[in-house]
């Protein structure tokens, strides 16, 4: 009888249990999936952002996952996309821009996220140069900025006064550079200059530094139409003198894309133009005083010193999501996009704040006067653009910079000169251009 | 006595080889198949429209100077790869069969490279090479020798061909040793009483008993350097300096899968299937008549 009754009651609560646990579940909340390539300690910040917008609401549950380096996860979702499982927010790389863009119907626009959940979206608390590349001509922000950087020339105090340079007075200018690597040469540094990205630093960031087109059509913003312009007089002058430079042994050619990162942490390399996102990997690793400035320009070109164009990557929306889960998107952007959220994370990696807002409390908070040089990277931006300098949109983009590479490296090697070298490089990237423009012909 | 094996059922042959149909055809007939549709057609690169545009692809791949370029990449670095892979593996091969002392020792240590991945053979070669850090090049370079694969193309396809072929020696090695194993002791022997020299020897009795073996090898050893060394390119060089190792399967991975333009690799694809099935064709048809079973 006892026993019959404990089981008889033991089985009522397991239901009541089971119901009330049942009832929480049926409130689920709504999961965002989020794609990510950030590694590492990058990776641990995407996580903690994550966290951070998840317990401070309950309806939604942001998921990050990690999917390999920027085009690995380019690639999975758009195989996600073909057999209709895509996530709900992809970082693309910012040389992606175009083909998502391209993509109309497999992307929604950030701009239109955000109003349709009834959030004010007001362009101007944005700081132009870093939200221009990711706008569409008419004013529409289509990805959010994310984690930006920009072209900075790293330079190696240390070796600085060992060579008799003034280590607080970092050369400004592309002649004064070179004069910096021959005292540097001379003093029995081996590598007195290096870059990484080559087409980023030394092409696309120089452009629009100069505020000179880089393409044609407004840098691909006026429309598929656009062709490289990368063979200008400038151009060819300012690659005349690095291909002066290699030969004398003052630039050192160190590998494509970051390869040369490594270069100047170590202090193998006593100069390098490069990210501003090297600066942890800097602050952690080098033995050595460094200092950060901005990037060497030349004095007698109208109009330089304009603004350098960013790298990076942006947050994309794609389409064919649920209603719901486009509200949590949004709701996760606008916790993205706080001041306090945007300071914490421009100071936690050197990533650049999107906001003008951000941008000032971190100044009032001392972290620029703590960390000189941290501010170089935002000053280069906080900028009106010009039509030519607010960023560069161009199909393809990845090949065109593989082009660029294998060109330039031509240069290096002394088998091409650098007028040659350029005009195959256009002639190449050319072709890239209108595939691209073919491929996505009759869509907007 | 009939060598060949009766089934009384109908069916049951078919039941045992349907596995292995099924893995033929999902892994094989299916993408080649699918590759075959791609290469007729542009998409842009989420496959949102699809446009059928005939052999556009293929034309518009011969007329690519680079393209034809890497046939000739292709076609340098295959020799190269099984020419000294094949050599190299035989010297050892017959070095290994005559000692009596340590030789599971030594066939131990020729072995296990083929048990390491291509990548990671890649990256273990561009270590030892790189030309800032690497031990190899320091050496090099304290000899006096300027080693510089970033830059210069020649040592590039060194780094490359010394990678594939130390990964490839191993599984050379050990079909040529049992082959030498297989040749009865007595023609050797019979050969040397008669007075023929070592080098006599192995030229008119070992090498042509060999070449049931060397004729397989040449076949798979192509057939690697074609396809399996694609994670050491990717590894070491990624196609660099200029176009100098961007051999025709590497671009067929970063036409597709960084370019985003299927369309274009999927053509790249079939043209080096119809590459490989014509070598082995011709190797089959004319370089096994030499063959002596």
């Amino acid at each position: 009888m006892l026993r019959n009754t404990l089981a008889r009651s033991a089985a009522a609560a397991s239901l009541a249990l089971s119901l009330a646990l049942g009832a929480t579940s049926a409130q689920a909340q709504t999961e965002i999936h989020w794609w990510h390539a950030m590694g590492g300690a990058l990776g641990e910040w995407v996580n903690d952002l994550a966290k951070g917008f998840n317990d401070s609401q309950k309806e939604f549950k942001v998921v990050p996952v990690y999917k390999g380096t920027y085009d690995e996860s380019m690639t999975a979702a758009i195989a996600a996309f073909r057999a209709g499982n895509a996530p709900h927010i992809l970082q693309v790389f910012e040389v992606g821009t175009a083909t998502m863009m391209a993509a109309r119907s497999a992307i929604k626009p950030v701009g239109e996220v955000m109003t349709q959940a009834g959030f004010k979206f007001d362009p101007a608390v944005y700081i132009p140069a870093v939200v221009g590349y990711y706008t569409a001509p008419n004013g529409q922000m289509l990805s959010l900025p994310f984690n930006s950087s920009t072209t900075v020339f790293h330079y190696n105090k240390d070796a600085f006064k060992a060579a008799g340079l003034d280590p607080d007075k970092p050369p400004k200018t592309w002649p004064e550079v070179a004069l910096a690597a021959a005292k540097l040469k001379a003093s029995g540094h081996k590598c007195p200059f290096t870059t990484s990205w080559i087409s980023w630093t030394q092409l696309e960031s120089f452009s629009t530094w100069h505020n000179t087109l880089f393409a044609t059509l407004n840098n691909g913003f006026g429309g598929m139409g656009a062709r490289l312009a990368l063979n200008s007089p400038l151009h060819q002058r300012h690659f005349e003198n690095l291909a002066n430079m290699s030969k004398q042994g003052l630039f050192i050619y160190k590998g494509r894309n970051n390869a040369a990162d490594a270069t100047f942490p170590s202090g193998e390399c006593a100069m390098m133009t490069g990210s501003s996102g090297l600066y942890g990997a800097i602050r952690r690793n080098a033995k050595f005083a460094s200092g950060i400035s901005t990037l060497p320009y030349y004095p007698d070109v109208q109009g330089a010193p304009q603004n350098t164009v960013i790298g990076g990557a942006s947050l994309w929306v794609m389409a064919g999501h649920k209603p719901e889960h486009y509200k949590g998107v949004a709701n996760f952007f606008a916790y993205l996009s706080r001041p306090d959220v945007q300071a914490a994370s421009h100071q936690r990696t050197g990533y650049l704040p999107i906001t003008l807002a951000a941008f000032k409390q971190t100044e009032d908070a001392g972290f620029y006067a703590k960390n000189p040089g941290t501010d170089v990277a935002v000053t280069q931006m906080i900028r009106k653009t010009t039509d030519r300098s607010r960023g560069i949109r161009l199909g393809n983009f990845v090949q065109i910079r593989t082009i660029v590479d294998e060109e330039t490296e031509q240069i290096w090697a002394g088998k091409k000169t650098p007028k040659e070298a350029l005009d195959s490089a256009v002639r190449r990237g050319n072709e890239q251009l209108e595939r691209f423009e073919k491929a996505n012909a009759g869509k907007k | 006595m009939e060598k060949r094996v009766r089934f009384r059922s109908a069916w049951l042959p078919w039941a045992l080889l349907a596995p292995q149909l099924a893995i033929i055809s999902i892994f094989f007939f299916w993408p080649a198949a699918q590759a075959l549709l791609q290469s007729v057609q542009m998409q842009d690169a989420f496959g949102t429209s699809t446009e059928f545009i005939g052999l556009e692809n293929f034309r518009r791949l011969f007329n690519d100077e680079l393209y034809l370029y890497s046939f000739r990449v292709t076609a340098v670095f295959s020799l190269l790869v099984a020419g000294f892979g094949l050599i190299i593996a035989l010297v050892l091969a017959v070095f290994a069969d005559r000692a009596i002392r340590g030789a599971s020792f030594y066939k131990t240590l020729m072995v296990w490279p083929y048990a390491v991945a291509p990548a990671v053979a890649g990256v273990l070669w561009l270590f030892m090479f790189a030309p800032s850090i690497g031990m190899v090049s320091f050496w090099l370079r304290a000899a006096g020798f300027d080693w510089n694969h970033l830059l210069n193309p020649d040592h590039a396809m060194a780094l490359i061909v010394m990678a594939a072929v130390w990964k490839q020696i191993s599984y050379n090695f050990l079909f040529f040793l049992a082959g030498l194993q297989s040749i009865p002791r007595s023609l050797i022997e019979a050969a040397a009483i008669d007075g023929a020299g070592p080098w006599r020897r192995f030229w008119t009795i070992v090498f042509p008993l060999l070449s049931p073996t060397t004729f397989f090898l040449l076949v798979i050893n192509i057939v690697y350097a074609f396809f399996e060394t694609f994670a050491i390119v990717d590894a070491a060089t990624q196609g660099g300096p200029g176009r100098a190792t961007t051999i025709l399967v590497y671009k067929v991975y970063y036409d597709g899968f960084k370019g985003m333009d299927l369309g274009s690799s999927a053509a790249q694809s079939v043209v080096l299937m119809v590459i490989v099935i014509t070598l082995t064709v011709v190797q089959f048809r004319y370089i096994e008549k030499r063959v002596q079973y």
